[in-house]
């Protein structure tokens, strides 16, 4: 068989599109450039944000401080501002809804004298728990409220003669496991989704004006004259839009690279495995989807009737494959062999996998590449038999 | 030499073409003349290998559309309605490219692209993107396009179709050229002056079925007026040209 065709097509193609802005934009820009750097932005925001956290003092309204100095002093000691304020309850809820104190303790007047007594003696905590940056101050003045309560207690047992040491039967050790690559996982998850997502995009404007444009433009009636298999032209279509894919996918892997060594994850507790080696391997697990995404996107383009029509479905059914990454970060899939059947979420999973500098199976590049390959030249044939129907002309 | 004998397409229930049998010779310049939906692109389209006939077949030189349509390919060279060509291509790459489809080698294509450039006077435009080009600068591409791996059979359809006088002017000169030169013109159209100075042999079309074919001089005869405009109305009953 002469393929000659395919190569002319594609060539011609790739060359054309190398001149539309649309394309060069959506391939060239669009993903590689501004996705990366969003994803810094935000991760850069909250780095500063949890630094400035930890290290800022916390500052609590007190009402009543007078009932309680020594509690007050246990807490300034341990860094936290008092300021004496003059609220009652509805004054309270007002301060924190409207911000102007985030956390408001409020000591009744028997305060002292239930201590006294051993009455349990309560304090009012107010706070907004929906406001998320704050929760940290509230659980700090609350755990510190508590440890100044065991204190007490130790010294009531002390002076009771009892060794405090054995009313706390139980302490809990916590040791977190999670290694830094580990815990970038939210960062990454949104990573290896812009990853593919810009990947498809660069080659969409191709798909669409390859087919639909030139079917718009009228050159595709004389196209289909020359002495070449109709089969044969879409498939060179097919491997332009591809060609377009690859160049997106290395340029937004590299950018990502790039982008996450300038933001300073392990600032976060957290590091990215995103060096060159990981970078091309991360390259080389979506390789095999490439095929699979253009011969997609160009057959659902081949059947608008127009560029515009082509333009709204595609940019809705670009997204449709990576649906089950949304299902996998819900359900918090698992890499495991059956799952890497599954395009654009086997590929997800190895990428994650290469990031969090885990083990990885080759058993699993093999099924998954293999696989979605054997989709995309599926998907490819389809494309062919369709792009010899007369419905194609319009 | 193309030959459609008893072509028949239908669109769902519209019966676009009804049993349209004719002969282009080489060496001359056929015009297939029609109203507004007469069937005129549908029979175009059946011969140039786009469309499949339900019914009939068409030939290029002897070779048939439906059994080696790959084959009849090579022989035609075509002029599709509204003449688009590729907007961030030069006209030169245009007409390389479609070279290339036809299979020339490169040094050939390209000095073919530069001798079909000076023959239709293109040299101002050729080496420009196609985005900013007249309708004219369009059309002279397409042809170029059309003609770039020497097709013996030339088929346009509504070549005219929005060209100021001049363009129509050189059109015309190439096409005589051509026909000169032994090629087979097709061309369809609606205008009456235009078939009326070129053609050579006419095939008239109405309702998707040829209502009247030969010579200028044949198809007055036959109706008794010497105005081509009238022997047309009195062959078409004066209607919209859709099939009843």
């Amino acid at each position: 068989m002469n393929l000659r065709g395919i190569w002319t097509v594609f060539r011609k193609e790739f060359r054309e599109n190398l001149r539309d802005r649309r394309t060069l934009l959506s391939a060239l820009v669009f993903g590689p450039v501004i996705s990366p750097v969003l994803v810094a932005v935000l991760v850069q925001f909250l780095i500063s944000r949890t630094e400035t956290q930890a290290d800022q003092d916390i500052s609590l309204a007190v009402i009543h401080a007078e009932y309680a100095p020594n509690l007050l002093n246990y807490l300034e000691a341990r860094g936290i501002k008092i300021e004496k304020v003059d609220f009652d309850e509805a004054g309270a809820r007002q301060a924190v809804a409207k911000q102007t104190h985030n956390i408001v303790l409020e000591i009744p007047p028997d305060f002292g004298q239930r201590l006294q007594a051993g009455e349990p003696a309560p304090v009012v905590l107010y706070s907004d728990g929906s406001r998320g940056f704050e929760r940290q101050g509230v659980s700090r003045v609350r755990a510190l409220v508590a440890n100044y309560g065991i204190e007490i207690a130790q010294l009531r047992f002390l002076a009771r003669g009892i060794d405090p040491i054995s009313v706390l039967p139980i302490s809990v050790q916590e040791i977190d496991v999670s290694t830094p690559s580990g815990r970038s996982v939210f960062v990454l998850n949104m990573m290896t989704y812009l990853v593919l997502l810009s990947m498809l995009f660069g080659g969409l404007y191709l798909a669409i004006d390859a087919t639909a444009g030139e079917r718009e433009r009228g050159s595709l009636e004389v196209l289909l004259t020359s002495p070449v298999p109709r089969e044969h032209l879409i498939y060179g279509k097919i491997l332009a839009a591809a060609a377009y894919m690859f160049i997106s996918l290395v340029l937004t892997v590299t950018m990502f690279a790039l982008a996450m060594s300038f933001v300073g994850l392990e600032r976060l507790g957290a590091s990215a495995n995103l060096g060159p080696a990981p970078a091309a391997l991360l390259v080389g697990c979506c390789a095999s989807l490439i095929l699979f995404g253009s011969a997609y996107l160009t057959i659902i383009s081949a059947f608008a009737k127009t560029y515009r029509e082509a333009q709204t479905y595609l940019q809705l059914v670009v997204t449709i494959p990576t649906m089950p990454l949304i299902f996998a970060g819900l359900l918090g899939l698992q890499t495991k062999t059956s799952l890497m059947f599954v395009p654009f979420l086997s590929q997800h999973l190895l990428m994650t996998t290469v990031v969090r500098a885990e083990q990885i199976e080759p058993l699993h590049i093999l099924v998954s590449a293999g696989s979605t390959l054997v989709y995309g030249v599926l998907l490819a044939y389809i494309a062919g038999r369709l792009y010899r129907r007369e419905a194609l002309l319009g | 030499m193309l030959e459609a004998r008893g072509l028949f397409k239908s669109f769902g229930k519209i019966a676009a073409v009804r049993g349209v049998s004719f002969a282009a010779r080489d060496g001359q310049i056929t015009g297939l003349l029609g109203p507004n939906g007469a069937g005129k692109s549908t029979t175009l389209r059946m011969l140039y290998t786009v469309l499949k006939a339900d019914q009939g077949d068409a030939f290029i030189d002897g070779t048939s559309v439906t059994a080696d349509p790959l084959a009849a390919r090579r022989s035609i060279g075509v002029l599709s309605h509204g003449a688009g060509v590729y907007n961030n291509l030069t006209a030169r790459e245009n007409i390389t490219y479609f070279g290339e489809l036809h299979g020339l080698e490169r040094a050939d294509r390209e000095a073919r692209a530069a001798e079909l450039i000076e023959m239709l006077e293109m040299q101002p435009f050729a080496d420009r993107l196609a985005k900013g080009f007249s309708q004219g600068q369009k059309l002279k591409t397409a042809l170029a396009r059309a003609l770039v791996h020497r097709p013996r059979n030339l088929l346009l359809d509504e070549p005219t179709n929005g060209l100021d006088v001049m363009a129509v002017r050189n059109l015309r000169k190439l096409l005589g050229q051509l026909r000169d030169a032994g090629h087979c013109v097709l061309f369809s159209s609606h205008v009456m002056q235009e078939v009326e100075h070129l053609c050579d042999e006419v095939v008239v079309i109405n309702g998707g079925q040829v209502v009247a074919a030969g010579t200028l001089a044949d198809i007055r005869a036959r109706v008794a007026n010497s105005h081509l405009e009238d022997a047309f109305v009195s062959l078409t009953d004066g209607d919209d040209g859709e099939p009843k």
